[in-house]
């Protein structure tokens, strides 16, 4: 499929697939090392889904953050955002009145109420976006902190029902050392990421929005004269951005079942990381929806791969900012030798097939 | 007179939140403006936000010129400050006995420091092409474990006669160090400014870098020198701080102050998008901040609702001077003009901001 689309849509979307691509080889080479390094820990398949299980919000908010950046914007209020909503929703459902389904809806609302306020904002009164929603982080730290300041732990038992639910998967899973079986768990929150990311995915991939989203971040003015209706199309990018805000914030409560001051704080950078190794820029127009759980994988398994080998914890995050630094190097290198090669159209041999299909397209 | 009007033209936004501030502040209480002699050193609320302020101001300047040239934002500032702080205090600690010469040594050691991380970035941004917010995340990301590998301890603590001279006064002169400092740093810019020809270079590499490349102007250069610029900034900044803390802490040390620096640089007036910029309004931008929110403070607003009126704040005041209600300001303007038909007596800037939005 990644060639077709390079056959149709010339540069601008192969530039998102060759990203995507280089994305998933890392981040496969990556978990490659990792099992061959520390084959007791990463071999089972427990360990590969507790990635998704534990940063199930990240993952979700992410994807919200990739459609927005590949429509042109930044959206960094998604964490305070994800706080707020796992405070409102802890404080709701340990008060008399509290019910799941009121908290899923305060959780959307919260969200979509962000989403709406600043997407207005930055769409229809042209303000920047990275004010807007710094200022929405302010804004949720805020009423975050004047909701509630102390720790909840919610204790209805109906949620604490939800909150330990899990899908078990029989026939995968390991023996321990004594040969007791010991399957696999998923929690709900890794198949609400898969179900969001396949609904999003085939939305910015076939549906006319995802198409205008790219159109209008590539260039926004084209957009408009192609009969794009820029503003409303960015206008629903940021209303995207809360709903999966609001999403990753029940998800959070669901895992963590507490409400915290701290909860998900800095996950905006973490999200922004996360789309942008799984190659989407932030000047907007390029970009794949799979790459960006790709991504969060991918800052995930470096962090594992760290705390396996026993670093430090303080210097943890010098690591991590070294191999983040070695990926981003590493996409820029590709991707001026690619574009090098486009322009003499000679082929590079690793790239034969996909630039093979290109020439004719040039032509 | 039309002169004037015109170069002061982009400062209306950060100088009517300014007034407004101030305003606000009067009707408080009418003992805004009070200032008292304290040891021989001025207090009050004028001095109190002009010395707190003193690192953003410096900030925002390197943070202009970053956002004009390369397009885009580092935020990595305070994780550079909190690195050459660390070099400097490790250098004054580690020296017997801390005469003038000691910190003069450790401040430029810490303003190498700083131009080695500033061409870190500057690198990523104009020889690898990465986008300045995704460049400067690697120090954002490492930088306070490194800034603790070279402290080598939690918060080491800067006790000596001088550090403390530095970051509080001198005896004898009745203004706080800082705020010398930080005129000194300014007046340093403006001299900078009018005697070379970076501005032009860096307002034509931020409109079009292709243009300015056929112009025969460097982009890849002017982009490196900003971001050289920027590790000075973030070195000085990163003095005047760990002096005013008097310890240095590798964990807290300036948090969070890109935040406020690109806040500053956007109420300032200057377009996120790059290009043309004025540092006078982002240091106008930068002391409102600081006045915003020792604002909040004196108003005894709630500490957790603090950050709800900012944001409150920030959001009516980006909503005031966005282009489309400027346009909207300037066509009623023009209505009652014509309605009237005598000769109006608009606000000139208002309107001319709004017509070169509609061209």
């Amino acid at each position: 499929m990644a060639s077709a689309n390079i056959l149709k849509q010339k540069a601008r979307l192969s530039n998102s697939n060759i990203l995507f691509l280089i994305a998933a080889v890392i981040f496969v080479l990556m978990y490659l090392f990792a099992i061959i390094s520390y084959p007791a820990s990463f071999m089972q398949f427990q360990t590969f889904f507790d990635l998704f299980n534990l940063n199930a919000p990240l993952l979700i908010m992410t994807l919200g953050l990739c459609i927005v950046m590949i429509g042109g914007g930044i959206d960094i209020s998604i964490g305070s955002v994800c706080g707020l909503i796992t405070m409102a929703c802890a404080v709701y459902l340990q008060s008399e009145s509290g019910s799941i389904g009121g908290a899923i809806l305060i959780a959307l609302g919260i969200g979509i109420a962000f989403g709406i306020l600043q997407g207005y904002l930055i769409a229809y009164l042209e303000i920047q976006p990275f004010i807007i929603t710094l200022s929405g982080l302010f804004l949720a730290q805020g009423l975050l902190t004047t909701l509630h300041k102390d720790p909840i732990n919610v204790t209805m038992p109906a949620f604490v029902r939800l909150r330990d639910f899990e899908f078990v998967i029989t026939w995968l899973g390991t023996r321990n050392r004594l040969g007791v079986f010991i399957p696999c768990e998923i929690k709900p929150g890794t198949v609400l990421v898969v179900i969001l990311l396949v609904i999003l995915a085939s939305l910015m991939k076939w549906s006319r929005f995802g198409r205008n989203v790219y159109a209008v971040g590539g260039n926004s003015h084209s957009a408009l004269m192609l009969g794009v209706n820029v503003k409303r199309t960015i206008f629903i990018t940021y209303v995207i951005s809360g709903l999966t805000a609001g999403i990753a914030g029940f998800v959070y409560i669901m895992t963590t079942g507490a409400g915290n001051v701290g909860n998900a704080a800095g996950a905006e950078m973490k999200a922004i990381a996360s789309a942008i190794i799984g190659g989407t820029l932030l000047n907007g127009g390029v970009g794949n929806l799979l790459g960006a759980p790709i991504g969060t994988l991918t800052l995930l398994v470096i962090n594992e791969l760290i705390r396996a080998a026993g670093v430090q914890s303080n210097f943890q995050a010098m690591v991590s900012g070294l191999l983040l630094y070695f990926f981003i190097v590493l996409q820029s290198i590709i991707m001026s030798l690619r574009d090098r090669k486009s322009i003499k159209t000679t082929l590079p041999p690793w790239l034969k097939l996909s630039d093979k299909q290109q020439v004719p397209s040039n032509q | 007179m039309r002169k004037v009007i015109k170069n002061v033209s982009h400062l209306v936004l950060p100088l009517s939140v300014l007034t407004l501030l101030v305003i606000i502040n009067l009707i408080k209480g009418a003992d805004y403006f009070y200032i008292t002699m304290v040891n021989g050193a001025l207090y009050g609320n004028i001095p109190n936000i002009l010395f707190g302020a003193s690192e953003l101001v410096i900030l925002s300047i390197g943070m202009t010129l970053v956002t004009a040239a390369s397009r885009g934002q580092d935020i990595s500032i305070g994780e550079t400050a909190t690195i050459t702080s660390a070099v400097f205090v490790l250098y004054v600690l580690q020296a017997q006995e801390v005469t003038l010469l000691t910190i003069v040594i450790g401040f430029l050691l810490s303003c190498v420091a700083g131009l080695l991380l500033g061409a870190f970035n500057g690198t990523l941004v104009s020889v690898f092409k990465v986008q300045p917010m995704v460049a400067s995340l690697i120090l954002f990301t490492g930088g306070r474990s490194i800034a603790f590998m070279i402290d080598g301890k939690l918060s080491p603590i800067l006790a000596n006669d001088l550090s403390n001279k530095i970051g509080t006064v001198i005896p004898g002169v009745p203004i706080q160090t800082p705020i010398i400092l930080t005129v000194l740093f300014i007046v340093f810019v403006a001299v900078v400014f009018k005697t070379t020809t970076l501005r032009l270079y860096v307002e034509s590499v931020g409109i079009n870098p292709n243009a300015a490349r056929l112009n025969g102007i460097n982009p890849k250069k002017i982009i490196f020198i900003t971001f050289l610029i920027m590790g000075f900034c973030s070195a000085v900044a990163g003095f005047i701080a760990v002096n005013k803390a008097g310890r240095h802490d590798s964990v807290n040390l300036l948090k969070l102050i890109m935040m406020d620096a690109i806040l500053a640089v956007a109420i300032g007036g200057n377009s996120l998008g790059g290009g043309k910029f004025s540092i006078s309004g982002s240091i106008i931008g930068a002391y409102t901040i600081e006045m915003l929110n020792r604002t909040l403070l004196r108003l005894e607003i709630d500490p957790a609702m603090i950050k709800v009126f900012k944001a409150v704040f920030i959001i009516i005041l980006m909503v005031v001077a966005s282009p489309v209600v400027r346009l909207y300001i300037s066509r009623t303007m023009d209505k009652i003009r014509a309605w009237r038909s005598a000769a109006g007596r608009a606000p000139i800037p208002t309107t001319r901001a709004a017509g070169k939005k509609e061209q």
